[in-house]
């Protein structure tokens, strides 16, 4: 299901669609708050619901469905600053410069992360599962073997199989990254 | 603007590395808001109609949504937030 589509199951009142929604969006979320802000995880919380509940409350103002993703990255950017000022953690202006230029990249390349997480959609349940425990959650190659049920000397054969394919998949797309 | 195109294994690796999940608990109250939403409601009518009320509402969010006997939660008091602004 594409983002757009995703947009349009929320605006009809479906729980299941919302749950999609945040399930696709919450490690972008998360990973601007926590990685590009560097927020504390109190901080983050607090954004992260506040993301949400706007979300949720101004779907129906998005112009442009497809867009969703970028406008999610933009209202997490402003709350995340909205959140240092308020909390009097600006530096002098130099400083700030700098960080608004790291910020930016960072921001950028969590957009990339989101185009390849996208990618996985269609490398199917098994290559997806077995990356995500990998790379994602950081499990060892014997605890993903134990939860899928796979010797653990096949796991590396896996994941290099199905970094192939997602490879194969993400060259077969011609939508360019998009920046934030 | 670069492509997806000409990204090898690690760089799809590091990627993927930088969208770990976020904490459970966090996805799972983002994705109650609707019932939260439902839960807030009078409280939310209260404040459109007595302006004094919305103003102590406003000053304390915590204090007004505990006192309605509505556990003050980061998500519930955020959906608060955002229904009182847009209104």
């Amino acid at each position: 299901m594409t983002d757009a589509e995703l947009v349009a199951r929320c605006r009809t009142g479906e729980d299941q669609a919302w749950n999609e929604l945040v399930e696709r969006f919450s490690r972008y979320v998360y990973a601007i708050a926590t990685q590009a802000f560097r927020l504390s995880p109190s901080d983050a919380e607090d954004v992260f619901q506040e993301v949400f509940a706007r979300v949720y409350e101004h779907l129906d103002r998005l112009r442009n469905d497809d867009a969703v993703r970028p406008w999610i990255a933009q209202l997490t950017r402003r709350l995340c600053i909205d959140r240092l000022r308020s909390a009097g953690r600006e530096g002098p202006v130099g400083d700030e410069e700098l960080e608004i230029a790291e910020v930016d990249e960072s921001l950028a390349r969590l957009d990339e992360a989101m185009t390849v997480r996208a990618g996985l959609e269609a490398v199917g349940e098994n290559c997806r599962e077995v990356l995500d425990r990998f790379f994602c959650r950081d499990e060892s190659y014997r605890v993903i073997g134990e939860a899928l049920d796979l010797p653990a000397g096949t796991i590396a054969s896996r994941i290099s199989r199905c970094l192939s394919k997602l490879k194969a998949e993400l060259e077969g797309r011609s939508e360019p990254v998009r920046p934030s | 603007m670069s492509s997806m195109t000409g990204y090898d294994e690690v760089r799809i690796a590091e990627l993927l590395r930088l969208l770990p999940p976020a904490p459970l608990g966090w996805v799972r109250a983002a994705q109650e808001l609707p019932a939260a939403r439902i839960e807030i409601a009078g409280l939310v009518a209260r404040a459109e109609a007595d302006a004094g009320f919305r103003a102590r509402v406003i000053a304390d969010l915590e204090s007004a949504l505990e006192a309605e006997g509505i556990e003050a939660t980061p998500s519930v008091v955020a959906a608060l937030r955002s229904r009182l602004e847009s209104d």
